[in-house]
């Protein structure tokens, strides 16, 4: 444990010296704020931020995977995976490391946000009940785009295709799939409808925490992170 | 526990590829051992299965007596590795990187900083610790890489070109660093230069085409190198003698002579290359030869190959059948 934490915090640290990470929060935090700004924070709405939960889950569709795409492949690209991999760590380690490092900084990340409730405390009375409960359906929601996103990481050298190849995967789940689930014919309809993301996001955003929901969003992000280490792994039998 | 290096039998297949044949050798406790070999011969695929970082297709290594496939995490606790071309996270500072690595090594958290000074010293990079590693040169990277190695004092040292990039005097400070490491580790160091190991190693393992194609001790690979020497003779035939040909042909039929070589040096002495057929040693029948046919003999001396014709010779090889398929 204490090597995940070990490479977890030179992760967060390298998170931070890198311009294309800050460029993805600045990024977040004007849209999201555009929209808190358009749909949350006007005289007469409620004191909520149901809207802003909603639009951050496609927002991060695009920005988690500009996040997450160097953390694999620039180690396979400058060679420093082999360093990492000789030292005496296992696969499952450095995968969990690079998981909690990526997660902490999409954390970071969303702290800026909390100043939308302290503006919404400000001019009204927010209930604090949905909005807490959000949160935790966007910490759920972070570490399963993240966890996706170190899969895409992990399948290339090339950053670029790692983005895009995360960004796809993302936006099958939560926008494409959602959308052919209407389109199908009906037993397939609620199959597709519980496996897209926004079915189990959406509950967060109103105050419901339903366990079957965590459990959703825990299962996606171990399994995308198992995927992860059988890719590190494939080295042996390429 | 012993710091031993086995290699038994190892073949590496790159899809279809075949980058490492059927080898095997070994590397003693203590020793400094070269492992030497034209560019693409194998030698980093080896190095890469002894460090754990991928497998063999096929076959068996051992470092210090833990299996490389089966034990993989006590072979890397027990290996300090510097990859070819030394990775390095470029936005970490050089003391930072090195207790980071300390820590990846599992060097106890009171211990990390004295280890870390330890190698800054060793590797001359005291006055480089607070630089980010990005804004090194490749001389300094290479040390970084060196103490990185070095950091939770293994058993063994694998090193991939250390000495590749640098200037002369840094080569000079390495070969030297490296040689000094020997005395508590095992080392083994590839290069596809031999002076450069020849000057660092006691031993040396040639590979070309994935093939071990020679190994053992430097003075064992050069006493072997004296058996297939050849022998040169300056002799004169006296005013009005035999011509060269003749001298050379006379040579050539002397009991255990092979193949036969002459040049003229001037002052109408001639120099003959004798090359002994197999293990023969013609010399005594050579020296009758000049006696019985009165002519004048001013030296006789054994040449064997160097090192660097030897390995050569192994290169040459390696291009020649390189380029077979071609022709």
């Amino acid at each position: 444990m204490g090597k995940v934490f070990l490479l977890a915090r030179r992760e967060v640290a390298s998170y931070f010296v890198s311009p294309i990470a800050y460029v993805a929060m600045a990024l977040f935090l004007v849209i999201s704020g555009f929209f808190f700004a358009l749909s949350d924070f006007r005289p007469g709405a409620p004191a909520a931020m149901r809207s802003i939960f909603d639009i951050m889950m496609i927002i991060l569709v695009f920005v988690l995977p500009i996040i997450t795409m160097r953390a694999l492949s620039e180690e396979q690209r400058s060679g420093t995976i082999e360093t990492l991999l000789t030292a005496p760590v296992t696969d499952v380690q450095v995968v969990a490391a690079k998981f909690l490092g990526s997660w902490v900084f999409f954390l970071a990340v969303l702290a800026p946000t909390l100043l939308y409730v302290a503006l919404l405390a400000a001019f009204g009375e927010p209930d604090v009940g949905p909005i807490a409960s959000g949160y935790l359906g966007l910490a759920l929601l972070g570490a399963a785009y993240v966890a996706v996103g170190l899969f895409a990481s992990s399948l290339t050298q090339n950053q670029v295709i790692a983005a895009v190849t995360g960004f796809v995967i993302l936006l099958v789940l939560a926008m494409v799939g959602p959308w052919l689930g209407t389109l199908a014919p009906p037993p397939w309809r609620n199959i597709i409808q519980q496996a897209a993301i926004r079915t189990h996001y959406i509950d967060f955003t109103q105050g419901v925490v339903d366990v079957v929901h965590v459990i959703y969003f825990v299962v996606l992000t171990v399994y995308a992170l198992f995927l992860t280490v059988k890719v590190l792994e494939s080295r042996r039998w390429r | 526990m012993s710091a031993k290096i086995e290699v038994d039998d190892l073949t590496k297949y790159y899809g279809r590829t075949l980058a490492l044949d059927q080898a095997s050798f070994t590397v003693e406790e203590g020793r400094i051992v070269g492992f030497l070999g034209p560019n693409g011969a194998g030698k980093s695929t080896t190095l890469r299965i002894l460090t754990g970082f991928m497998p063999p297709t096929s076959g068996q290594a051992r470092v210090a007596d833990h299996d490389v496939l089966a034990e993989g995490l006590a072979v890397r606790r027990a290996i300090g590795y510097m990859p070819e071309n030394v990775p390095l996270y470029p936005e970490m500072r050089v003391d930072e990187y090195l207790a980071f690595r300390a820590g990846l090594k599992e060097v106890p958290a009171g211990k990390r900083r004295a280890a870390v000074d330890r190698v800054v010293e060793r590797c001359w990079l005291t006055d480089m610790r607070r630089r980010l590693i990005g804004q090194l040169s490749k001389g300094f990277r290479q040390r970084v890489g060196l103490a990185e190695a070095l950091i939770a004092d293994p058993p063994v040292l694998i090193l991939d070109e250390p000495t590749i990039g640098l200037d002369p005097a840094q080569i000079q400070a390495v070969r030297e660093l490296i040689r000094s490491l020997g005395e508590k580790h095992t080392v083994l160091l590839s290069s596809h230069i031999l002076p450069e190991v020849e000057k660092t190693c006691s031993h040396l393992v040639i590979i070309a085409q994935g093939r071990i194609a020679a190994a053992g001790s430097v003075a064992e690979l050069k006493a072997g190198l004296a058996e297939s020497s050849r022998i040169v003779l300056e002799v004169h035939p006296g005013e009005g003698g035999e011509g060269p040909a003749e001298v050379a042909r006379a040579l050539g039929q002397v009991g255990g002579a092979g193949r036969v070589t002459h040049e003229a040096v001037g002052g109408g002495w001639l120099q003959v290359a004798v090359q002994p057929a197999g293990d023969a040693d013609p010399r005594e029948g050579l020296h009758h030869m000049v006696t019985q046919r009165g002519w004048r003999l001013r030296e006789m001396r054994r040449e064997a190959p160097s090192l660097e014709e030897l390995y050569v010779r192994i290169t040459a090889g390696e291009t020649a059948a390189a380029e077979r398929p071609a022709a």
